[in-house]
């Protein structure tokens, strides 16, 4: 199988969590700020992490999609044709409809599936359709799609954002996304090792909290080849 | 007027002819020249051509990427309120030029909304990203400017410059409320739209009511998903901002060629009736030569 690129992995998982400016292998940019009065250059803004806990909404607002009927081609002269109305959009809460892409692949577009379970920071969870409305960030893991005839696809993702709307359309967006064909067990099991060592050599803070996130992502790697 | 007999200036009257004739010599060497800028022309069209034929190609999958990470906002309908002061906008253009009216649409859209926010009472700070557009703005809006990025255009975008700029934004430590990218969204081989799309800070998107049918969302979540939307809608408009730009490039440089085939034939028929005319003028004093003998 194809090597997995940790490197870029690891960078990806970074830019969540707000630490000091990392720029991604490869850029070539030039920053030129202009610094407004009175704001301090460049702060290291530190990771708060208060929970607070929004109260459940109320009930999930029923998507009315207005289906305006196309003109009956009654052509027959003398008959009128019958009264124009709308109609309840009738898929609406009973199918999901499921966008997973990349930036740069899409794997299922406006999809109907039957279920999808994600990896996020609060907990795996699996989704239905009708599934109450929600946003998640990912965590390194395992994506898997249960499709309508049941086949289950495993895709490992690296990080990224899942939105479940009230419609019941579901978008899971995805920094970076391999099957399990493209990753070798072997290779992962090296990056973790790597990862382990550099988290114990970590000089600063910054340092270690990158190699925290790279012993995370190379631990869900092993995890999911195993 | 002229007291001393030495020095003077003789004047010619020149109303008789405006110029000379252009000589044989003038007219070979514009010819050779404007032949050189449309091979080059030529040549831009041709890479031009290719980068877009790349840039599409990359559009579609971005495109969903795109427009999942935006129905967010399009679904839950946030509402900013009125007394939310602090806007962005984020101007997404390229550095090199030679590509037609992309760079100038975006700063003209930019400038309006600049005054239509500030008519209003808000602050408004712009982040250009590609060298021109701060070319642009920076000789009269240059207080409105808050950080410009150079290096664009010359590789493909990629998410990781997506992330770099959102990167930058958020440590650049200007709270804004709301905010929008302005970038020209790609229609058609030749054409393409100047296009505006919102995005919300944290507190904006927190404190609206449409979330709270969102289940049950954690603030560091948030956060998170708000810094990784900033990034998606970046890199979708930088996708869209570069096939557009390829695309006019290539219309551009199509139409400098096509400009200057025509010179190129003009010139051509000049310098034939020249050659002729020349011809002409020396069998003419050769024959009066050989009469007055």
């Amino acid at each position: 199988g194809a090597l997995w690129d940790l490197w870029s992995l690891a960078r990806s998982v970074l830019r969540f969590h707000r630490a000091l400016a990392v720029y991604a292998r490869g850029a070539l940019w030039e920053l030129q700020s202009v610094r407004l009065p009175g704001c301090p250059a460049l702060a290291l803004l530190p990771l708060v992490a208060c929970p607070l806990r929004a109260r459940s909404g109320p009930a999930m607002l029923p998507a009315r999609r207005l289906l305006a009927l196309g003109p009956r081609a009654l052509r027959l002269p003398g008959l009128r044709a019958p009264a124009r109305s709308y109609a309840e959009a009738a898929a609406a809460p009973t199918q999901m409809s499921f966008t997973f892409a990349s930036p740069t692949q899409v794997l299922y577009n406006g999809a109907a599936v039957k279920q999808v379970d994600v990896p996020t920071l609060s907990g795996s969870f699996g989704i239905l359709a009708a599934h109450v409305p929600t946003l998640q960030v990912l965590k390194p893991g395992v994506v898997t799609v249960f499709a309508e005839d049941g086949t289950a696809t495993k895709y490992f993702v690296s990080s990224g954002s899942i939105t479940v709307n009230a419609d019941s359309s579901v978008q899971l967006l995805a920094e970076e996304v391999a099957t399990l064909d493209m990753l070798d067990l072997a290779a992962a099991k090296s990056n973790l090792d790597k990862a382990l060592s550099q988290l114990a050599a970590a000089p600063d803070e910054t340092a270690k909290v990158e190699a925290q996130i790279n012993v995370e992502a190379s631990e869900a790697l092993v995890k999911a080849l195993e | 007027m002229f007291s001393r007999g030495a020095a003077v200036l003789v004047y010619q009257p020149q109303w008789g002819q405006v110029r000379n004739m252009a000589t044989l010599k003038d007219i070979t060497r514009r010819l050779k020249s404007i032949k050189n800028i449309q091979k080059i022309t030529k040549s831009m069209k041709m890479v031009a051509a290719a980068k877009y034929a790349r840039a599409e190609r990359e559009l579609k999958p971005a495109r969903v990427y795109g427009v999942g990470a935006l129905a967010l906002y399009e679904k839950a309908e946030i509402k900013v309120p009125e007394d939310k002061k602090k806007h962005l906008i984020i101007g997404v253009s390229s550095d090199r030029g030679l590509c037609g009216a992309i760079h100038t649409s975006v700063a003209k859209a930019i400038k309006t909304e600049i005054s239509t926010l500030s008519d209003a009472g808000k602050d408004v700070m712009v982040v250009g990203v590609g060298d021109k557009l701060r070319g642009l703005l920076q000789r009269t809006h240059n207080k409105h400017l808050l950080v410009t990025f150079k290096e664009v255009g010359r590789k493909p975008p990629s998410f990781g410059d997506a992330s770099v700029v959102a990167l930058e934004l958020l440590n650049s430590g200007y709270e804004f409320d709301e905010g929008s990218v302005i970038y020209n969204r790609f229609r058609s081989v030749i054409s393409y739209k100047t296009d505006e799309k919102p995005f919300y800070s944290l507190d904006t998107v927190s404190g609206a009511e449409s979330i709270s049918i969102y289940d049950d969302i954690d603030a560091d979540v948030l956060r998170n998903y708000q810094e990784f939307t900033l990034a998606n809608i970046l890199f979708y408009s930088l996708k869209e901002s570069t096939t557009s730009e390829q695309s006019a490039r290539m219309t551009a440089m199509d139409n400098a060629s096509k400009n200057a085939s025509e010179i190129i034939d003009k010139l051509t028929l000049t310098f034939n009736r020249t050659r002729q005319a020349v011809i002409t003028k020396e069998l003419i004093e050769i024959i009066s030569g050989a009469a007055a003998l």
